[in-house]
């Protein structure tokens, strides 16, 4: 059985930047893989290879062993995007309704919006939806030809609360069914929460590929930060379970996996702390420990 | 692959009648103009000893700027609208064959073309009594519908190369000159002498000879000649439209 999605030494330059330098992995039929990655790594660039919306500079992107921009491909394959549009002046059943007579075995009209829970909206004019609103509509699109294959680039921007619980479940019950998902996320916990495995792409490299378990305990996750008044004696900050450790002025900055025993250590040794701060890492200096680190 | 079309075809229409403009556009603004133009001597003779009267000639020049504008704005716009709003992307991605989605749009253009002919026919019928053989109604509106096939072209040009926001203005300001200057709204004979050299060269004016000629004017080419002049015109046309349309595509989907 061929591999449901496959990128092949992919590389793709707009003029003379490349978005994405040589990515290759394959996704087997039937997984939830999420793609995590900070804003501008390459996420949306591998997607639209994905789904023949952009042709690649070299390499291939494959769909079932075929040809994204094919129509038989097509049919196989769901999308929701972040930069599209759909139109404004139709009612979300009529573009759901739209949609969905161009797949061969589309799901009920009604079964799909009440999935994503647009009942009461199904009469309204896609241009009075809310943004969260259109964007579950975006999604009852991609998911209304019952699709073998789903990509979902950012799902949950802009998704309100209730949009994003019914996100999930619907999620959830299209991977136990079978089908295929990819999501892009600049989330850590999103792609933890959801997938079964998650590849990390950055600066357009593919960086890191394992179970959300494997990638967290390789991403520093959380982020102290202090002043210290006075200057550091010499190996006040050695031996600390840190992955990185950044003093600049007198403002002291540690990536760690523990920041509650690089706490308890700093306070044994007394070390002078003022203004502490301690959180969670955000993707953008996760992904410095990732990548710094190695 | 029947029911795609159908279902595109509708929602086109939908999308059509729910934008009031167009509405004004392609069936009332025509009947403002007939007004203005045709009903005072409606039931006098174009000329002396003529069995037509002023009232049939405005009427058929009238029908050949509406039906002309229909396609030209209703691809236009419609197109330039829809790349404003970022609708071709997932249209792209999903798998909506290109060819369906470009014949909904053409069918949907010309059942609004000859709703446009019929209320224009009732409105000059019943208020300035013009009166056909019901042979020389359905020629009028078949040539008129068939003949602007080249304004679809010139449309989807429009669509492709202007923004949302300039499409409206851009078509308007290349549209009705070029109608004026075609004998549309005054005869070609009364133009000012630099235009009546231009007007036999420009695309609404072979097209509104046709129109002419279905109601027994005499025009100055023959019905071949106009033929083939919209034959020329249509392949300028959908040349421009595919040169747009490669460029557009070329810029996001490259």
């Amino acid at each position: 059985m061929p591999n449901a999605i496959e990128l092949i030494g992919a590389v793709k330059k707009y003029g003379d930047f490349e978005a994405l330098k040589n990515v290759s992995f394959a996704i087997e039929a039937g997984s939830l893989v999420a793609m995590l990655g900070p804003n501008g790594a390459g996420k949306t660039t591998s997607i639209n290879l994905m789904l023949g919306l952009r042709r690649p500079t070299a390499g291939k992107a494959l769909i079932f062993g075929g040809d994204p921009r094919q129509m038989a491909t097509r049919r196989r394959f769901g999308a929701m995007l972040q930069e599209s549009g759909v139109p404004q002046l139709l009612k979300v059943k009529e573009l759901v309704e739209l949609f969905r007579s161009y797949y061969p075995k589309p799901l009920p009209n009604d079964q799909v919006i009440k999935l994503v829970g647009l009942e009461d909206k199904s009469e309204t004019l896609v241009r009075d939806l809310s943004g969260g609103q259109t964007q579950r509509l975006y999604f009852a699109l991609a998911i209304c030809g019952d699709p073998e294959i789903l990509f979902l680039d950012e799902p949950t921007v802009g998704m309100d609360v209730e949009g994003r619980r019914v996100f999930l479940r619907v999620i959830r019950d299209f991977a136990a069914g079978g089908k295929t998902i990819l999501l892009t996320t600049h989330y850590l916990e999103e792609a933890d929460e959801l997938a079964q495995r998650v590849l990390v792409i950055d600066k357009g490299k593919l960086i890191a590929d394992g179970s959300p378990q494997e990638i967290k305990s390789r991403v520093a996750g959380s982020k102290i930060s202090f002043t210290s008044a006075s200057t550091l004696e010499a190996g006040a900050l050695s031996g600390l379970p840190v992955s990185t450790s950044d003093v600049a002025d007198h403002r002291v900055t540690l990536m760690t996996n523990d920041p509650q025993a690089v706490l308890r250590e700093l306070f044994r040794r007394n070390v002078d702390m003022a203004n502490l701060e301690v959180r969670g890492a955000d993707l953008e200096e996760a992904f410095l420990s990732l990548t710094g680190g190695k | 692959m029947g029911r795609v079309f159908l279902m595109q075809t509708r929602a086109e229409m939908l999308k059509f009648v729910r934008v009031p403009a167009f509405g004004f556009f392609s069936l009332l603004l025509p009947l403002i103009i007939f007004v203005f133009f045709g009903l005072r001597q409606a039931t006098v003779p174009l000329y002396p000893h003529s069995a037509i009267t002023v009232g049939t000639y405005v009427m058929t020049s009238m029908a050949a700027y509406t039906v002309g504008n229909v396609m030209v704005f209703s691809f236009g716009m419609a197109l330039a609208i829809e790349r404003g709003q970022k609708q071709d992307v997932l249209l792209r991605a999903s798998p909506l064959p290109p060819a369906i989605y470009l014949l909904a749009k053409i069918v949907n253009a010309a059942i609004f073309a000859l709703v446009a002919l019929v209320v224009l026919f009732v409105f000059a019928h019943f208020s300035a009594q013009v009166d056909l053989a019901t042979g020389t109604w359905v020629t009028l509106a078949a040539r008129l519908l068939l003949g602007s096939i080249p304004f679809i072209g010139l449309g989807l040009g429009f669509g492709y190369l202007a923004s949302p926001n300039s499409a409206p203005a851009l078509i308007n300001i290349i549209y009705l000159p070029i109608a004026f200057a075609s004998g549309i709204f005054i005869p070609v004979n009364q133009l000012p002498d630099f235009i009546r050299g231009l007007a036999p060269y420009l695309p609404l004016n072979p097209f509104v000879e046709l129109g002419w000629n279905a109601i027994g004017i005499p025009t100055d080419r023959t019905v071949t000649t106009d033929v083939l002049y919209l034959v020329a015109y249509a392949v300028g046309f959908f040349a421009l439209a595919v040169w747009a349309y490669s460029r557009d595509t070329a810029s996001k989907f490259a």
